[in-house]
């Protein structure tokens, strides 16, 4: 279904992230093809966000090293990652809350007049078309998103992750916040973003989610990638077990997957 | 939707000030669709309230004369164009103590250039000797500013603490540099920057620059309008752009005609060759300034990127980081226009007094922080306008130059100033506490 013979869009390679004297992420190697969604999964204290934000440029990686295209390079500020066409959504949005909606997804990329002043309201068109795509129901263009509901402000997260033509888009908890209605949206969304070539990974407590939308599925336990697995080639308890017990699927034995439930 | 109402009604006795509520809805749904900001309205009402409360009860009925309104205009100025650095400053969750003591130092320094240096060098009373003070002065507070600013964004020290230091270090400096003795007088033309008799635009120009402002009002709102009808952007209604315009510009003129009517006193007019005649002074150097400055620091927060990006480190830093935002060169720049406004600052205020003493600016950081606390600016960050600061300075003066008139002694005056302050923050507080449920 995916053709992986070629250059992955992303790869990380021996990726290793130490605050203090916890090792957080151990020599974690992942990758990413161009239409493509993986599932990073695991428990609270994975290592999952931790190892994401060193490609999204939030926290730098002590070693190993980050390949763009197959190419190396060197991210030590958002601003590298997104020069470099990715693009998070961070699990509490990292929405400035004073501002509204345009101001929010133009954060940082502000559209501007020809003498260099912000142009408001060209932002403000952008957003408004940008959110008829995502979520037609959203109105509140001029209100500091302060005063939006979480999947409103969910929405302004993503509008500004896909406005810039992002190649891989990073999801950490996309749908932690949301409601029934607004997670299937957010799903139809990353199909449909899978469909235009773009590389996605999923960061997720919900395994049934990422069943759901991933390719392949990567699992991490304590700072460690127990494996990656294809998604047609596993059971969720199979899954679940690496999740738990770090056991890849061909370790792990019957008693095993019945101790799971 | 009713339905849902009724129930929360009978399960709440609270919910008996409903109707009232409302009431107060609709009042706020006719500001909200006539897309009036009603903090600034409520400012300017607080504004006009004090004003007519005064001209009632102070003997005489002196508070509403032209000649008290052309005073407290120029003693707002120097505060009122600090306030408006002070905002940004605030809205990036910092704060700055210095600025008192860094406007001694900065005007002690431009006094001893035109006192002692500039006269060897090109004479006495030189054209240019006033723009090479000023310019020494604002170059002079931006290193200043950039200095503590970088301590705090790039090295990490609170800005409180950074500040404070300052508030100690620049004071003394400014009594070092002329072993405590005052500089005076000032250059002739310098001594302009500080209003005075000679420190004014005149009758006739003061006209002219009020039916200007009335121009640029009314292109500012044609300019809006034309822009969101480009996109088909809903408008804001006509009866409202058009109350919003007459309002404004009537406002502008009302005050010029009532300041224009502040004339020289008749000895000077005798002096000048026009004895008997009625030479308006019209609205002074300062005034313009603070005018100025805040027309240009409202479009730098509101219409550039470096506002935009102060704004958002305010809302939440982390955020602001992550969108690519260049954080600690944010901070250093708002520490730098501080201190360039408190370089200019200094220079109206030196000039006033035509002289500079180390004591200048003695307690004024709080009065430029109360301003524009007055004026919405939070602690916590993300909030605050530079309209408001500006209100929030006219707002104390306005209270001091009435208890003066009054004859209220000065520590009853701290009082009155100190108890405004805390309850417009109470009142802003709870107010927002509301909004925000």
């Amino acid at each position: 279904m995916i053709d992986r013979t070629g250059t992955p869009l992303a790869e990380l390679r021996d990726i290793r992230v130490a605050f203090g004297g916890v090792h957080a992420v151990r020599d974690v190697s992942i990758d990413l093809y161009p239409g493509e969604v993986v599932g990073l999964v695991g428990g609270n204290g994975a290592g999952k966000t931790t190892l994401i934000r060193t490609l999204s440029g939030a926290h730098p990686a002590d070693s190993g090293q980050i390949l763009i295209d197959g190419k190396p390079v060197t991210i030590t500020h958002p601003r590298d990652a997104k020069a470099l066409g990715v693009e998070t959504i961070y699990q509490n949005l990292a929405l400035a809350d004073n501002i509204d909606a345009p101001g929010n997804v133009f954060l940082g990329r502000e559209l501007t007049t020809r003498f260099g002043n912000l142009d408001d309201s060209a932002m403000e068109d952008a957003t408004r078309k940008l959110m008829g795509r995502l979520n037609p129901k959203f109105q509140n263009f001029v209100v500091p998103v302060a005063s939006l509901s979480g999947g409103q402000r969910q929405s302004v997260a993503i509008a500004r992750a896909v406005h810039f033509n992002a190649r891989i888009l990073i999801m950490d908890e996309p749908t932690a916040a949301l409601g029934p209605a607004e997670t299937k949206q957010v799903g139809d969304l990353i199909k449909q973003l899978r469909e235009e070539g773009l590389g996605i990974f999923l960061i997720s407590h919900d395994i049934h989610d990422v069943f759901d939308l991933s390719d392949r599925i990567s699992v991490m336990l304590q700072g460690r990638l127990v494996g990656t697995v294809d998604k047609t080639e596993v059971t969720t308890d199979e899954v679940l077990a690496m999740i738990i017990l770090g056991k890849r699927p061909g370790e792990v034995t019957q008693t095993d997957l019945a101790g799971l439930h | 939707m009713a339905e849902t109402k009724v129930s929360a009604a009978e399960r709440e006795p609270e919910a008996q000030a409903a109707p009232e509520e409302r009431g107060k809805g609709s009042l706020r749904e006719l500001f909200r669709s006539a897309e009036v900001d009603t903090r600034l309205l409520s400012l300017l009402g607080a504004l006009a309230i004090i004003w007519i409360l005064f001209q009632i009860i102070t003997p005489g009925h002196t508070f509403l004369t032209p000649r008290n309104i052309w005073n407290l205009s120029v003693q707002t100025a120097v505060v009122a164009i600090m306030a408006t650095g002070m905002v940004l400053i605030i809205v990036t969750r910092n704060i700055d103590l210095s600025v008192g003591a860094v406007m001694a130092a900065v005007g002690m320094a431009m006094a001893i250039v035109q006192h002692d240096w500039l006269p060897k060098w090109i004479g006495f009373d030189h054209p240019l000797t006033w723009v090479i003070a000023l310019a020494v002065g604002l170059v002079l507070g931006a290193a200043i500013g950039a200095f503590q600013g970088t301590i705090v964004a790039y090295v990490g020290v609170p800005s409180f603490i950074v500040t404070l230091g300052g508030f100690l270090v620049w004071r003394g400096v400014a009594w070092w540099m002329a072993s405590g003795q005052t500089i005076a007088p000032m250059d002739t033309l310098f001594r302009n920057l500080g209003g005075g008799s000679t420190g004014t635009v005149g009758g006739t120009w003061s006209w002219i620059l009020g039916v200007a402002a009335c121009v640029g009002i009314v292109m500012l709102q044609f300019t809006k309008r034309r822009q969101r009808n480009r996109y088909g952007f809903r408008q804001r209604p006509m009866w409202a752009e058009l109350a919003i315009g007459v309002i404004a510009c009537g406002a502008v003129l009302l005050l010029v005609g009532f300041l224009n009517r502040y004339y020289l006193p008749p000895a000077l007019a005798t002096q000048t060759g026009h004895e008997g005649e009625n030479i308006s002074l019209g609205l002074a150097y300062p005034v313009l300034i603070a005018i100025g400055v805040g027309i240009v620091m409202t479009f730098i927060a509101t219409r550039r990127r470096f506002g935009r990006s102060v704004y958002a480190i305010g809302g939440n830093p982390e955020a602001a980081e992550l969108a690519g935002i260049k954080t600690r060169r944010t901070i250093v720049k708002t520490f730098t226009l501080m201190g360039v406004l408190v370089g200019l600052a200094a220079a109206v205020q030196i000039a006033r007094l035509n002289a500079a003493v180390s004591g200048l600016g003695t307690g004024m950081e709080l009065n430029v922080i109360a301003a524009a606390v007055i004026g919405g600016t939070s602690f916590a960050g993300g909030i605050g306008t530079i309209v408001g600061a500006l209100l929030g300075a006219l707002i104390m003066q306005s209270l001091v130059s009435g208890m003066v008139l009054m004859g209220i002694e000065a520590p009853l005056q701290d009082i009155v100033v100190g108890i405004v302050l805390v309850l417009a923050v109470t009142l802003d507080t709870i107010v927002r506490r509301k909004a925000a449920k």
